[in-house]
């Protein structure tokens, strides 16, 4: 199970631009490196990224093999409304890991 | 386990030229010698030193002994060395063994111009200090070493580290980092924040890790060390990490980039660390800030955009500012690590390839050896060795060469390496300034 760490703030105004950062601890195999006796390194990659607010997906990436290991993202949301921001890594086996945070809007 | 002599060793040292040396120079000067006009065999250059660390002072000398017309510009009547200052702060050990004057250098022939430089006329070859005086030059040697660069970290500045000391340059800071530990209550929690690379002694933190973490077991033993780094790998990290968990279970937890331990933000009032994802205050925090080169390269031409001194391996010529060497921790040396070792060995190669391009011929490839020593606790230390050579443009490892201490080594062999770590310091101290 990698680890995960999302940053989110407690707490923000209504209508306020907040920083919110996530990132998965993942080697993102490319799957184009040798390993030892000449076999290939099979590909195991984190290749989507998605994050909600409430019910709605508020970011979503693409992530492909070029993405460095332990891919760290950073975006801005507006802060509506009190809730929950979901945000869910899917890896190649279809392995989805998820962190959640809440957040109070005053 | 690789067998070290406690002395540096491998550096061509600077005198009348060997058999080997000048038959290799002969073969290669063929073609320099059209391109470049010689300098009189018999006029005696000028060569400026800016800096009197490890690097530039040994690099003084060697001009010197060489017969070179050689003038050190340092502002300091002493110097104070960061190899050991970590047991300094530790309480291990007393600054005066640390400090140093310049006396042996002017019994060396050398003159001591005990001003700061303030700017370097590329194009003039000239130095000037802070009184006004120009210092005229055939060639510059400059061993400016690293600057914190107080503008990479928000709310870190020279102010705030008189409350959250680095201690990265010997001296003032480094009684400060230990009054504050002798000062914080038991069950404290002492924070190091470590930079990414390059910086000065890639080893130093966490040899520091280790000794504040022996203060604490020996003096507060309820207190926690917590290492915050902006990289996930380190020197002697598998070494460092068996050390911490064997000499000091539960004290010591170190937090790599990928689990959040990169600081971006830090409030020296209420000794916060900020990171990615967290906050964390401090008893004691110790932040080793990224650096770049002293502030005298930047303002001679020499460093690039990264903060550091491009420069050619064979003669240590900056890439940017022609008649102008830079050596030591400013340097961009390729694999070889920013250390009082390097600069010893660049500051000798350096100095024979001056001694060359002043009489017209042309420096031969060097090889060049690094040996950093780490206490992991007193009568305890680990080591890491490298030799280094041209390739490509830079300073690359020679494979199969240098050596790292043993994993589960006995007593007696960590013992043996302190042992080796202090005459190390006798020679490298030595050399600079006795």
């Amino acid at each position: 199970m990698p680890r995960t760490l999302i940053n989110v703030p407690k707490t923000a105004k209504a209508g306020e631009i907040v920083e919110v950062r996530a990132m998965i601890a993942h080697p993102m195999e490319t799957g184009q490196r040798m390993g030892v006796n000449g076999a290939m390194i099979p590909r195991d990659i984190v290749n989507r990224f998605v994050c909600t607010y409430g019910s709605e997906v508020v970011f979503a990436a693409d992530l492909w093999p070029a993405v460095s290991a332990n891919p760290f993202l950073s975006f801005s949301l507006r802060a509506k409304e009190a809730g929950v921001i979901t945000f869910s890594w899917t890896e190649d086996s279809g392995a989805v890991h998820v962190a959640t945070a809440d957040i109070t809007v005053t | 386990m690789m067998r070290r002599a406690p002395s540096p060793t491998g550096s061509p040292p600077v005198m009348p030229r060997p058999s080997r040396r000048a038959v290799l120079a002969g073969l290669a000067a063929g073609a320099a010698a059209l391109a470049a006009p010689s300098v009189g065999a018999q006029t005696p250059g000028r060569v400026v030193v800016i800096g009197g660390g490890f690097g530039g002072a040994t690099c003084a000398r060697a001009l010197a002994a060489a017969g070179l017309n050689v003038t050190l510009v340092e502002p300091s009547g002493t110097y104070v060395a960061c190899p050991f200052s970590n047991a300094v702060i530790a309480g291990l050990r007393e600054m005066s063994a640390q400090t140093f004057t310049y006396d042996g250098l002017k019994g060396a022939g050398i003159t001591l111009a005990a001003r700061a430089a303030t700017a370097v006329d590329a194009d003039a070859r000239r130095v000037r200090l802070d009184d006004g005086t120009e210092l005229p030059y055939d060639r510059l040697v400059m061993a400016p070493g690293v600057d914190m660069n107080f503008e990479a970290l928000p709310g870190y500045d020279a102010s705030a580290a008189g409350l959250m000391p680095h201690a990265w340059k010997a001296g003032e800071q480094t009684l400060l980092l230990r009054r504050q530990l002798e000062t914080m209550k038991d069950g404290g929690t002492v924070i190091i924040s470590a930079p990414p690379n390059p910086f000065r002694c890639p080893p130093g933190p966490y040899e520091r890790a280790s000794l504040i973490a022996h203060y604490l077991k020996t003096h507060k033993p309820r207190s926690k060390l917590l290492i915050l780094d902006a990289k996930d790998a380190f020197s002697k990290q598998r070494l460092f990490t068996a050390a911490w968990a064997e000499l000091y279970p539960g004290l010591v937890e170190w937090v790599g980039l990928s689990g959040g331990g990169r600081v971006i933000e830090v409030d020296p009032v209420t000794r916060t660390l900020v990171t990615e994802f967290d906050r964390h205050t401090a008893d004691v925090a110790n932040i080793i800030p990224p650096q770049r080169a002293g502030a005298i390269a930047r303002q001679a031409g020499v460093a690039d955009a990264t903060g550091w001194c491009p420069i050619d391996p064979v003669t240590f010529e900056s890439r940017l500012r022609p008649g102008i060497h830079v050596i030591g921790d400013a340097a961009i040396a390729g694999a070889m690590p920013k250390s009082a070792f390097a600069a010893n060995g660049q500051a000798k190669v350096c100095a024979a390839a001056v001694v060359e391009l002043l009489a017209g011929r042309e420096p031969a490839p060097p090889k060049l050896v690094n040996t950093c020593y780490s206490l992991l606790a007193p009568g305890n230390a680990i080591s890491i060795a490298g030799v280094y050579q041209p390739k490509n443009g830079l300073l690359a490892d020679v494979e199969g060469a240098g050596g790292l201490s043993p994993q589960n080594a006995s007593s007696e062999v960590r013992a043996t390496e302190a042992a080796y770590a202090e005459a190390w310091f006798a020679t490298v101290t030595g050399e600079a300034f006795a």
